[in-house]
Formats: C-alpha cells, sequence, structure tokens
C-alpha cells in the first residue's frame, strides 16, 4: 500500500475521531499531571505555585503514620501476592495444556468470580464473616488483610500465567519424560524456567492490585490498620495537603515501573 | 463392566486438575465466595439493637428496601429516599457508560489505525491509567474540578469566568470524575474489538457508494458489537457499585449505592438493610454479565440491532 498521509482519501480515517482521541488522551493525563505537579509545589497551600521544592516528600517521608501505613501496605501487597502467585500458578498447571475434564468450566468461573462480584459486596461479606470471627476468637490481626487481599488477587495473578501455559507447546515435557526424566524433575527444570516470566508478570499484577485496593481493605481493617490507600482517604475527607500529593505521586512511579517491567516480561519474543 | 486403561487415564487427569486448582478454589471459597452466603443469610435477619444482627426470619430488610413505614401514623409508602438513590445511581451509571463510549470509540479507532510502533505506543499510554491506583486517579481529577483547582484557576486568569464554577459536590463532579476513571475500561476492549476489524471492508463499503456515516453504522459498529457490549459492562458493572468516587467527589449528600450501604454498616446500625441491599446490587450485576454472555456468545454477528 502507498504512503497513507500522501493519500488525499484514507479509508480508516473517520472525520473528527482523530481529534476525539487527542482530546481524551490529553484529559486523561492532564488530571495526572496536575497532580505531579503539585506535588513538587513550595507553597504550603494546593491553591499557588510557590516554586519547585522536595518539601511534601520530606514531610511523607518523616511522617510516622505515613511510614506505618507504606509499610502495612507493603507487606500485606508481598504477602497477598506470593500467596496468591503460588495458588494461581498451580490452578493454572491444573486447567490448562490438558484434555477437557469435569468441572474445568466452573473451576475457570470460580476462580474469575472476584472480578465479577462488585467490590463493595465482598467487602460488605468479610466484613460480616470477618467481625463474626474477631468475635469468636479475639484475634484481630492482620492475617484477614492478608487473606481477603489474597482472594482478590488470584484472579489477576491466574490470568497472565495460564497465558503463559497456553503459549507453551508440550514437546519439551515429552522430551524430558523420553529421557527418563520424573514428574518432578520436569516440572522443576523444563516447565518452571519457561513459565517463569508468566509466573513473575502475575505476581506484579497481584502486588500492583493489592497496594491499590481502598473499598474491601477500608472495610476489612481493624483500629489503627490504615494502609496507604485508606490513610489517603481519610486525608481526603478533611483538607488536601500537598502531602497527599507526593505520597500519590510517589505510588504512581511505583505503579509505572511495575506496569513496565510486566510489559517487558509478558512481551512476545520477535 | 471394567473400566478401560483410557477411563483410568481420563478420571487420573480430572483428579490431578482438581487437587492443583483445589489452594487457589479453597482460598476463594472461604475469603470470596464463601461470605457472599452469609450477606444472602444476613438480609433475611432482624438488625441487632446496637449493630449486627437477631437470629430471626424477616423479609423486613427486602421490603425496606422500596417501602418505609411512616413514624406517625405506620402507614407503608415507598421509601423515596432509597428510590432515589437507585435511580441516581443508575442514571449516573449508565450517562457513564454513554459517555465513556463516545470519547472512548474515537480514541479506540485512532489507536488501531495508527502503525504498529505508534500503536504499541498509544495503547501504552491507555495502560498507564487502567492500572492506576483508582484513588489516585480521582484524586487528580478532583484537583482540576475543585473550586481552586486547575480549571477555575486558568478559566479566572483567561477572564472567562469571574466566579470558580461551583461543581465539586454535585452529580455532575461525580459524572465527571466517573467518566474520567472508567474510560481506559471502555477503551481497552474496544481497541480489542477494531483491531481485529478487517479494513479492507470499509474500502469495499466506499465502492459501493457508502457514505463514512453508513460505513461505520452498518458495517463497522455490528462488527465491533461485542467489544462495544464488553466494554459497557466493564464501565457499567463498577460504576453502578461505584464507593470511592462518589465519596470524594459527590462530598456526603450525593451518595450511590455503594455509600448507601456503608452507611447501613456504620451510622445507620442496619446490616440487614445493608445486606439486602448488596445482594440487590449483585443481583442486577448478575443479570449485566449475563446480557453479555449472551451478546458475546451469539456468534458471528449480524446486523446491529
Amino acid at each position: 500500500m502507498a504512503k497513507r498521509s500522501a493519500r488525499p482519501f484514507s479509508v480508516t480515517d473517520l472525520p473528527g475521531f482523530a481529534t476525539i482521541a487527542i482530546l481524551a488522551f490529553v484529559a486523561l493525563y492532564v488530571p495526572i499531571l496536575t497532580l505531579v505537579a503539585y506535588s513538587f509545589n513550595g507553597a504550603t497551600s494546593v491553591a499557588v505555585w510557590g516554586g519547585f521544592s522536595l518539601q511534601w516528600y520530606v514531610a511523607a517521608w518523616d511522617n510516622t503514620v505515613v511510614q506505618a501505613a507504606a509499610m502495612r501496605s507493603l507487606g500485606i501487597a508481598a504477602c497477598a501476592s506470593v500467596l496468591a502467585t503460588t495458588v494461581a500458578t498451580m490452578a493454572a498447571l491444573g486447567t490448562t495444556r490438558t484434555a477437557p475434564f469435569r468441572g474445568q468450566t466452573a473451576i475457570y468461573v470460580a476462580i474469575n468470580q472476584p472480578l465479577m462480584v462488585p467490590e463493595i459486596v465482598t467487602a460488605v461479606a468479610l466484613l460480616i464473616f470477618f467481625a463474626a470471627i474477631k468475635v469468636a476468637t479475639g484475634y484481630t490481626g492482620l492475617a484477614y488483610l492478608v487473606m481477603a487481599h489474597t482472594a482478590f488477587c488470584i484472579p489477576f495473578a491466574y490470568l497472565p500465567i495460564r497465558a503463559r501455559l497456553e503459549g507453551m507447546d508440550l514437546s519439551l515435557e515429552t522430551a524430558a519424560a523420553d529421557l527418563y526424566a520424573s514428574r518432578w524433575h520436569t516440572f522443576r527444570y523444563v516447565t518452571l524456567p519457561l513459565l517463569a516470566p508468566g509466573i513473575a508478570a502475575g505476581a506484579m499484577l497481584a502486588f500492583v492490585i493489592s497496594l491499590d485496593d481502598v473499598v474491601i481493605t477500608e472495610f476489612v481493617k481493624s483500629a489503627g490498620q490504615d494502609t496507604l490507600p485508606t490513610y489517603m482517604l481519610g486525608q481526603m475527607r478533611r483538607a488536601i495537603t500537598p502531602e497527599t500529593n507526593a505520597i500519590s505521586t510517589a505510588l504512581l512511579a511505583l505503579t509505572v515501573l511495575l506496569l513496565t517491567a510486566f510489559f517487558i516480561l509478558t512481551r512476545k519474543r520477535d | 463392566m471394567t473400566r478401560t486403561a483410557e477411563q483410568q487415564q481420563k478420571a487420573a487427569t480430572t483428579r490431578r486438575n482438581w487437587a492443583l486448582s483445589a489452594p487457589a478454589l479453597l482460598v476463594l471459597a472461604l475469603f470470596a465466595s464463601g461470605p457472599l452466603l452469609i450477606v444472602l443469610v444476613y438480609s433475611f435477619l432482624r438488625p441487632g439493637s446496637y449493630s449486627g444482627v437477631e437470629w430471626e426470619f424477616t423479609t423486613e430488610a427486602w421490603q425496606g428496601i422500596f417501602l418505609t413505614r411512616d413514624i406517625f401514623d405506620g402507614t407503608l409508602g415507598w421509601a423515596d429516599a432509597h428510590l432515589s438513590i437507585f435511580w441516581r445511581s443508575v442514571k449516573l451509571s449508565l450517562t457513564t457508560t454513554i459517555l465513556t463510549f463516545a470519547f472512548g470509540f474515537p480514541t479506540a479507532w485512532f489507536i488501531a489505525t495508527r502503525p504498529a510502533r505508534a500503536r504499541a505506543f498509544w495503547l501504552f499510554l491507555i495502560t498507564i491509567p487502567f492500572w492506576t491506583n483508582l484513588l489516585i486517579r480521582t484524586f487528580a481529577i478532583n484537583e482540576v474540578i475543585r473550586n481552586e483547582g486547575l480549571m477555575n484557576t486558568v478559566l479566572i486568569k483567561l477572564g472567562v469566568i469571574a466566579e470558580p464554577i461551583r461543581v465539586i459536590y454535585t452529580d455532575t463532579a461525580v459524572l465527571i470524575g466517573m467518566t474520567y476513571v472508567y474510560l481506559p475500561l471502555m477503551v481497552l476492549p474496544l481497541f480489542a474489538a477494531i483491531d481485529r476489524f478487517d479494513m479492507k471492508l470499509l474500502e469495499a463499503g466506499y465502492d459501493l457508494y457508502a457514505s463514512r456515516w453508513q460505513v461505520l453504522r452498518r458495517v463497522v459498529l455490528p462488527i465491533v458489537k461485542p467489544g462495544i457490549v464488553a466494554g459497557s459492562i466493564l464501565v457499567f458493572v463498577p460504576s453502578l457499585g461505584a464507593y470511592v468516587t462518589p465519596r470524594v467527589l459527590g462530598g456526603g449528600k450525593n451518595m450511590m449505592i455503594g455509600n448507601f450501604i456503608e452507611l447501613q454498616f456504620g451510622q445507620g446500625r442496619n446490616w440487614p438493610l445493608g445486606s439486602a441491599l448488596a445482594m440487590l446490587l449483585l443481583l442486577i450485576v448478575m443479570v449485566a454479565l449475563l446480557v453479555y454472555v449472551r451478546a458475546a456468545t451469539k456468534g458471528a454477528p449480524q446486523g446491529g440491532h
């Protein structure tokens, strides 16, 4: 085909579409960039610009409440993503590259169930369930949050692992079996190394999803168990401080970093 | 009848696959699906005097969604406050879906018709907001539309307006916010559908003297319909259950169902009513998903209607 730009009538161009698209991209990014810009604001108010400053990052860093919330967020996300990725990897191995078996669809639906139920409904359900357990056992630790996060992270960990597995044919495993490798050795030295990028991608996605959760955490947490997002939600109810902007920007940077890594891991090799 | 080796093999495969899936299923049963059943049970109980429930069967909570008893003469009437929250939620969610489609379709089309390298770049630009914390994005749009925010500051500096446009803490603010945060959810499935669309069909349409509008309406839209349905569901479902966006941008007054449910577990202290509301929300979402599955599995789409 000849160069598209040289042609007066482009088949794929629809009038106004490019303009709306560019507008949409501008609309998507202006608020995010505003937020990032305000986090470097030297003034004490978010309404005026007082020159470039890192003071809000310093303030957030020195705030012991923020420190505790950040550690809690990272700790929960780490535990939940490891647990979710482990069980999701097993489930992916059990539901791909296999002859159709009884209950396959049921398993698939069950694993993706958290994607279909509104978060607020799950949040309320866990609130009721955990309230009963808290009364019965007296335990009010972080395990509730870890388990709640693990559950809703499972489909996010499962999907990239499954996608990776579906792209791997069984020939190498068959070859290993032909060479008298045991099942475990085949898995350990053939399947697992090939699957590793998928597992890493799944774990990263689960980590991001756990780190971002507001609604379920807000309902499940006991007193004094704020994560970064629930702390920020609480802050927003009062006055907006540039400190919250600084925390948002830091979280944003972490998300972009993990996403870039995710894309590199899942990119199809040329 | 003795089992053949093949049957035994098949049974072994089934056992192995179920065993591998069991840990994930157990976690989900305990911490995702199972608790939903407790909510269903709670919706048929009586509210406790402080919070929690009394173990006594009643359908009062379900009736309470729609009906309210007058505190003076005890007559039943429509629960106008509840109905208006429902109506607002449905209205805002539908409008959000339509707006995200209006902006999302041209955006998805634009991305899909770029050359391969540029396409990856634009796609990445959509993916970043898609995965960015919903709270941060709500906060970001708040920075733009609040009274002393970017929009008003710029407009006043330019002399377009003298007084700030007071949009924050209104339904419009919630609508702008939801359209903003859910736009990427509409664009990605639309892109996937348009990407598979054979652009040669456009040429065929033009060859047959169809106008651009006719080609769009009669050729493109019917074929990418599964993507439209998927995007609409992906936007409509979280919009209807939205909690964060209306809470931050709508203030305390402009509640949606999600906030109203929370209220029942907080100040309202009516767990059964909250449970019934949550179950109703789940029911609406399930119906929407069924519509989606039926529309998506209809096979090759014929005609758009």
